[in-house]
């Protein structure tokens, strides 16, 4: 074989590589939504993605021209694995919303890196080359810093931050960032200072984007800027004709935006609600509830309370998530059984900080699959149960959303526990829920508070059990 | 304006056009039936999918020329960055199925 027919050799087997690859990411996404499937997906997707990146480093040529820095490549490559591996596996599973959050602020950050670099690379007649680079900086630069103050959200580095106008303020933003992009585009000449400027730009917009919108939205968005991610990279896929790129990023992009709607969908919310913040538009919506008296149980009552109910029903929200009470959770769970009572859990959509959050947690503590109720299921289930445990959880069970109108909840499917026979609510303190609002079941003559973290609660609650 | 359609031809072929139309609905029907629980996990595994983008990292690595130290760092940054993305991404989403496992 000669020098030229081996270099076509190398890019046609690159494009084998590429293919296996997309179709990997392909089945990958298709078998994490089976619950049997989802592990073995996850690994396919991996491994294709290993072939890609494999492929790319030895094959990747332009006419015989191979890759150079490869010993700078191999050791890139190897922080990111140990830094990488190491991150996600201290990780509390707790802590996995924010984890997500992270690592997607680290491809948005990867994807603006590179726009950096090429657009110095590509002829100023090459429009359509600088659109999909720009187009690649602007979105993963947004992506980037509204990632990092998600995290920062989700670890309560910073809290909700509204100012009027704000929605004019991003829109005002937007349309300078496209003005900026537009001139970057269409100039002969890179302007160092327009591309930083640019940069900046983008930075605040991620930042004032995420900034307003409420802590319980977070997943949302979250979701959404992982869809803005895959576009970047199919920018980038664009740009190198890159068919690995292209499909994994268009796919990322558009699986991410129904994941979003669907989400949206379980809050009952639509997309530009979320977006323009309308939950925090109205922080401190009181509805005149705030005058009843809040009636307080003792641990040793509430014991009594639950060792002798035939059935008792737990639900857990975010309360129970911070406070890393999964396991103890479970303990209760077990302690009650053995008194004959029977224990299940009733799980909103969206209760925790993202959808399914609850269930990978009390997974992790062993509660077994059967157990976990969902929202239909476990509102049927109500009806005929002695006594419900809320577990940090207030917005997800608040009656406003289904009987007051002007409540900004309204219209929220939630879980009906007022139909039980009683309700315990263990909270830390009276503070409303994420949504800013008071929650009138805590209230009501059959609800008994159990102020307290989860954790302690939980655990005195099961010495109390077991001394019963 | 006449080169900008050029390259455009050139970059964005038909055929190019057809993979963008039938991923967008293929992602949609990918995971429209997926169940609450598996969000989480799914919106992981997405994440770590888009880390793809690290081939490119890698890509603007390989051809900087070795006296450009500029392109040199922030293509060291990029191909660091993108390889948290793809690793994090993969090892945390099957930490949270491994947990689902163990029912069976």
């Amino acid at each position: 074989m000669d020098i030229l027919s081996r270099d076509i050799f190398a890019t046609d087997i690159l494009a084998v590589a590429y293919l296996i690859a997309s179709i990997t990411f392909i089945m990958g996404l298709k078998m994490l939504s089976h619950p049997e499937t989802a592990r073995k997906g996850n690994m396919i997707a991996a491994v294709g993605m290993g072939i890609a990146i494999v492929g790319t480093i030895f094959l990747s040529n332009d006419s015989g021209e191979y890759l150079s820095n490869k010993l700078w490549i191999f050791l890139a490559l190897a922080l990111g694995i140990g830094v990488g591996l190491r991150s996600a596996r201290t990780v509390q599973m707790t802590q996995m919303p924010q984890m997500v959050s992270l690592f997607n602020g680290m491809g948005g950050a990867c994807a603006a890196l590179i726009g950096l670099i090429e657009i110095y690379h590509v002829h100023s007649t090459e429009t359509s080359k600088l659109l999909a680079i720009t187009a690649g900086l602007v979105i993963g630069t947004i992506s980037f810093s509204g990632s990092i103050i998600a995290w920062g959200k989700l670890t309560e580095k910073f809290g909700d931050k509204v100012f009027p106008f704000q929605q004019y303020l991003n829109i005002g933003l937007m349309l300078i960032i496209l003005s900026v992009a537009g001139s970057i585009i269409f100039s002969p000449v890179i302007n160092p200072v327009t591309l930083y400027l640019e940069l900046i730009l983008c930075l605040v917009y991620g930042v004032l984007f995420v900034l307003p919108i409420g802590g319980a939205d977070m997943p949302v968005v979250i979701s959404l800027l992982n869809s803005f991610t895959g576009i970047a990279a199919a920018c980038a896929g664009f740009l190198y004709n890159n068919k690995a790129m292209l499909t994994g990023g268009i796919l990322v992009g558009s699986a991410g935006t129904i994941l979003t709607v669907l989400m949206c969908k379980a809050m009952n919310r639509s997309l530009t609600n979320v977006l323009i913040g309308a939950f925090s538009a109205t922080p401190a919506h009181v509805k005149g509830t705030d005058d009843g008296v809040v009636k307080e149980v003792s641990l040793a009552d509430a014991a009594v309370m639950m060792s002798y109910a035939k059935k008792v029903m737990i639900v857990p929200g975010y309360g129970l998530a911070v406070a890393q009470a999964q396991h103890t959770c479970h303990e209760l769970e077990k302690a009650l059984e053995e008194k004959g009572v029977e224990v299940k859990y009733a799980i909103h959509p969206v209760a925790g900080r993202m959808p399914g959050h609850m269930n990978v947690l009390l997974a992790e503590a062993d509660v077994a699959y059967p157990k976990l109720l969902e929202m239909e299921e476990a509102n049927n289930e109500f009806l005929t149960a002695d006594v419900v445990m809320i577990l940090g959880a207030n917005d997800v069970v608040n009656p406003a959303a289904k009987n007051d109108k002007t409540s900004p909840i309204y219209g929220m499917p939630i879980l009906e526990v007022e139909t039980a026979k009683n309700v315990i609510v263990n909270k830390r303190s009276m503070k409303s829920g994420y949504a800013g609002i008071t929650n009138a079941l805590f209230y009501q003559p059959k609800t008994s508070m159990l102020f307290g973290d989860a954790k302690q609660v939980l655990q005195k609650l099961i010495s109390e059990i077991k001394a019963n | 304006m006449d080169g900008f359609w050029q390259t455009l031809d050139h970059l964005i072929t038909m055929q190019t056009l057809y993979i963008v139309i039938l991923m967008v609905f293929l992602g949609i029907e990918v995971i429209s039936h997926v169940p609450s629980i598996l969000h989480t996990p799914l919106m992981s595994g997405a994440n770590a999918i888009h880390g793809v983008i690290v081939i490119g990292a890698i890509i603007v690595m390989g051809k900087a020329e070795s006296g450009n130290y500029p392109a040199l760092v922030m293509g060291f940054m990029a191909v660091f960055l993108g390889t948290l993305n793809v690793v994090g991404g993969f090892v945390v989403t099957d930490r949270m199925l491994e947990m689902f496992k163990k029912r069976k």
